[in-house]
């Protein structure tokens, strides 16, 4: 028996390579947001939700709403003083207007440029992108919420928000 | 052989016992057992039945979806339960989440917090060492 070792690693090598630029392909495509990369943040936001990324709101945004903390949606969230300033510093580094702008630039149209929207899902791109998705879908005991993200995107915690 | 389980023995000594015995820390308890008894001189122990019956009660004091703790942490405390915005939420018995209460400051934040989502008002420190006393006891 003649194994084909060569052919066996030039398939192999394909197969890689297309992981590879597959990979890449999906960063930088348009359902990328890098996820909170900052432990304070991640822990803080990410408690009660999934730690949305800041590139999915601008500056404004993320400003107006770390200084609400305790209404919160209805929910008491208040952090003390100094751990809201690292967050909110975080937060409006990378928001879709300063650092992660590459990344939210699509999201952010039909929003105002002086504009502090607090809810991801009521952004027009948004709106527009899950139209085609039942009401019952949003119902279902897995869901629950729309900010329940990894209920269907189930990479959202890496940052890929593809259709399923 | 021997020489062996002395060794396992000593490293469950330095290294695992501490991970094992789980629960909130001394200082948080006694803190929480002065302010108690400087509410109501007659206060004597926290107790792990009158934290269940608190854990388990439909108040209704706060907000309507959550009526008690178990609208989120679930009937067993022993398992993981689920935010109104359906993230998991890692079981509340120290038993099963052993670093869960290493943290005075993060306990504080949330009896503060889901005290007043369940309950309308902040838990008074007999009933944060009840449920404290329920959660090391499961």
């Amino acid at each position: 028996m003649n194994i084909p070792t060569r052919s066996i690693a030039a398939g192999l090598l394909v197969v890689g390579l297309t992981a590879v630029i597959l990979t890449k392909a999906r960063a930088g495509g348009d359902d990328y947001f890098p996820p909170v990369a900052d432990k304070l943040t991640a822990d803080e936001c990410g408690s009660c939700h999934m730690a949305f990324p800041p590139a999915m709101l601008p500056a404004a945004s993320w400003r107006r709403m770390m200084s609400e903390l305790g209404d919160h949606f209805g929910d008491d969230a208040s952090v003390d003083d100094a751990t809201a300033a690292r967050i909110t510093r975080y937060l409006v580094d990378n928001a879709a207007d300063s650092g992660g702008r590459r990344f939210g630039r699509k999201l952010m149209r039909g929003v105002a440029a002086d504009a502090s929207p607090q809810r991801i899902t009521e952004l027009p791109k948004w709106i527009q992108e899950h139209d085609e998705v039942p009401r019952s879908e949003w119902k279902h005991n897995d869901v629950g919420s729309k900010a329940n993200c990894p209920a269907c995107h189930t990479d959202a915690n890496r940052g890929y928000f593809e259709d399923d | 052989m021997t020489t062996t389980r002395d060794a396992i023995g000593f490293l469950c000594a330095l290294g695992l016992a501490p991970a094992v015995f789980a629960g909130p820390p001394d200082s948080l308890l006694q803190g929480y057992a002065a302010a108690a008894k400087a509410e109501d001189p007659g206060h004597a122990a926290f107790s792990a039945t009158r934290g269940e019956t608190l854990y388990r009660t439909e108040h209704r004091g706060g907000k309507p979806d959550t009526p008690a703790c178990t609208a989120c942490h679930g009937q067993d405390a022993r398992a993981s339960g689920k935010t109104r915005t359906g993230k998991p939420i890692e079981p509340m018995a120290a038993s099963a989440a052993p670093e869960r209460y290493r943290d005075a400051a993060k306990v504080e934040k949330w009896f503060k917090r889901n005290c007043n989502e369940v309950l309308g008002r902040e838990c008074t420190p007999r009933e944060k060492g009840d449920w404290l006393a329920y959660m090391t006891s499961q």
